[in-house]
């Protein structure tokens, strides 16, 4: 039996018998620590692999440079600073297109499922503008809003906005009948009912839609770089490929994933607390 | 405590689920509805509850005439309808939020001590299986202190033993707190076993075809031979009500 047979053993006699686990176990830590190896390890030995073979010459590295040359113009980019303005125009674009979003999102889509006319009225427009690939916009928000952060800010709030609209639509409407009868039998005010039931029932898919919501609007940020921007991760990209820098470029690359990684992560931890009643399926196995 | 004036339901499609029922149900009394599918008993019951209202007639509880859910009122579903975000103890204590919480947990250990679940309160509903689902249910709609309890076929979900089990617990409750129960249900058994009286209800129209009084002492004996006559004779009144209404024998197992 390996050791991650045993982890997983342990896991499930203990989930098994029922033990509501809100504070992590020391097992549990374990656990946490060897999914972690498993998941770094595939991406560590092609970056080795890559590395040795570059080393022992059986490959140039010119237009793939290895691990060690991407690292050292990472390094670099962060000693000058340079790297640091670039990760917070960045991101400013992402959290204030990402607000603006999720603001938009969630009213229309509350509205729209709780009032029939109004998604009558609505969703129909707004299934028709979500047909359009994001990017077609583009022109048409440089020619409205300038060439410089307003255009940006403007397509990253469109990218998040329809999965976030979406999501709290359905989640509203899936809301089943049968639990909001409970409320009616205990005479709960409409705001009761909303705060009680309506909000807690739809918080799964809410966060859902949101963690989709955000990973396009990082998907759009670079679009909106490509369109002229003077700092930011998408200007790195461009930068490195007029100027023939590949180790740049994937230098930008690695720190969009690693940040992705990290804004998703917060997202989902912040929610998590809400969330320990749902089964956790996808925790077990 | 509980009349039923003339109450008639039209539903928009037409459909007359009830027409002119009347029924006096006394304090502490508990009453069986049992009848085929289509007889108004589920209908009978969300008017109770406040859930829906009569096209014509009225229900008072207390001398209250009911048109929305009312605080003296408890019901029990047909499924446990438990709120998978809250633990065990949240759900019972659901209905008490006025009550000042030192009070509310009291209430809450009290009834969950007597639906045998003592220890279960820090659990969360996805943890339960489909009887302890159901016992936090009644433990949920008994917190309150309802004085009448409206139950929808709640142990038609389980099997035979959870279901005769849950009865029992069902009857401490009911010694307990003396509540006047309304039980829906399609098991004559249950209706044999807990019921001071069972209505036989009819289709097309919905409405009461036969009363049977069950004069039997508690506790009774689910296997004894008087059980067995009481569930044969309210085999027969629905064997007669189905009769009667479409003209042809529908069997009547198909209302247990």
């Amino acid at each position: 039996m390996t050791a991650i047979e045993r982890f997983d053993v342990a896991a499930t006699a203990r989930d098994g018998v029922g033990v509501s686990a809100t504070r992590p176990s020391p097992r549990k830590l374990n656990r946490t620590a060897v999914r972690f190896l498993l998941g770094i390890a595939l991406p560590i030995v092609l970056a080795v692999g890559w590395e040795l073979a570059v080393r022992a010459g059986l490959a140039e590295g010119r237009l793939m440079p290895p691990p060690s040359r991407i690292f050292e113009t990472l390094y670099a980019l962060a000693v000058t600073g340079e790297l640091w303005v670039h990760i917070g125009a960045t991101l400013g674009r992402v959290g204030l297109g990402f607000a603006l979003g999720v603001i938009g999102g969630t009213l229309i889509g509350a509205l729209a499922g709780a009032s029939k006319l109004a998604e009558e009225i609505l969703d129909p427009s707004l299934q028709g503008l979500r047909a359009v690939p994001s990017i077609a916009w583009v022109p048409l928000f440089i020619l409205w809003l300038g060439i410089f952060e307003e255009s940006k800010i403007a397509l990253i709030a469109v990218g998040c906005f329809f999965p976030i609209y979406l999501g709290v639509l359905g989640a509203i409407q899936s809301v089943d009948r049968k639990t909001v009868e409970v409320g009616r039998i205990f005479r709960l005010s409409t705001p009761q009912l909303v705060r009680r039931i309506l909000l807690p029932a739809i918080l799964p898919a809410y966060v859902v839609s949101l963690r989709q919501g955000l990973g396009l609007g990082w998907m759009f940020v670079v679009a909106a770089e490509f369109m002229g921007a003077s700092e930011g991760l998408g200007y790195l990209l461009v930068d490195g490929q007029q100027l023939g820098k590949p180790d740049q470029i994937i230098a930008a690359i690695l720190t969009f994933a690693i940040l992705g990684k990290i804004t998703d992560g917060l997202l989902a931890s912040a929610s998590a607390p809400f969330l320990t009643w749902q089964d956790a399926f996808a925790a077990r196995h | 405590m509980l009349y039923v004036e003339a109450a008639e339901k039209i539903y928009p499609n037409g459909t007359c689920a009830l027409a002119g029922l009347n029924l006096e149900v006394e304090e502490g009394e508990i009453v069986a509805v049992v009848g085929g599918s289509g007889c108004g008993k589920s209908t009978f019951l969300r008017l109770a509850a406040g859930l829906d209202q009569p096209t014509h007639g009225r229900i008072r509880v207390d001398g209250e005439t009911i048109v929305k859910p009312h605080p003296c009122v408890g019901l029990i579903f047909q499924e446990p309808r438990l709120l998978p975000w809250l633990t065990v103890a949240q759900n019972v204590g659901f209905g008490l939020a006025e009550l000042p919480r030192e009070k509310r947990e009291r209430r809450v250990a009290d009834v969950l001590r007597r639906v045998g679940l003592a220890d279960y309160g820090g659990r969360w509903p996805r943890e339960l299986s489909g009887g302890q689902a159901q016992r936090v249910a009644i433990a949920r709609a008994l917190a309150p202190h309802p004085k009448v309890l409206l139950l929808d076929e709640p142990f038609s979900a389980l099997d035979a033993f959870t279901r005769a089990s849950l009865h029992e617990h069902l009857l401490d409750l009911w010694n307990a707190f003396k509540p006047t129960l309304v039980l829906v249900t399609h098991d004559v058994e249950e209706a044999a076993v807990l019921a001071d009286r069972v209505l036989v209800m009819q289709p097309n129209p919905g409405r009461i075809a036969a009363s049977i009084d069950v004069d039997l002492a508690r506790p009774r004996d689910r296997y004894g031979t008087e059980i067995e006559a009481m569930k044969r004779r309210i085999l027969w009144a629905l064997d007669q009500s189905l009769r009667r209404d479409s003209g042809e024998a529908l069997a009547p197992a198909a209302a247990i």
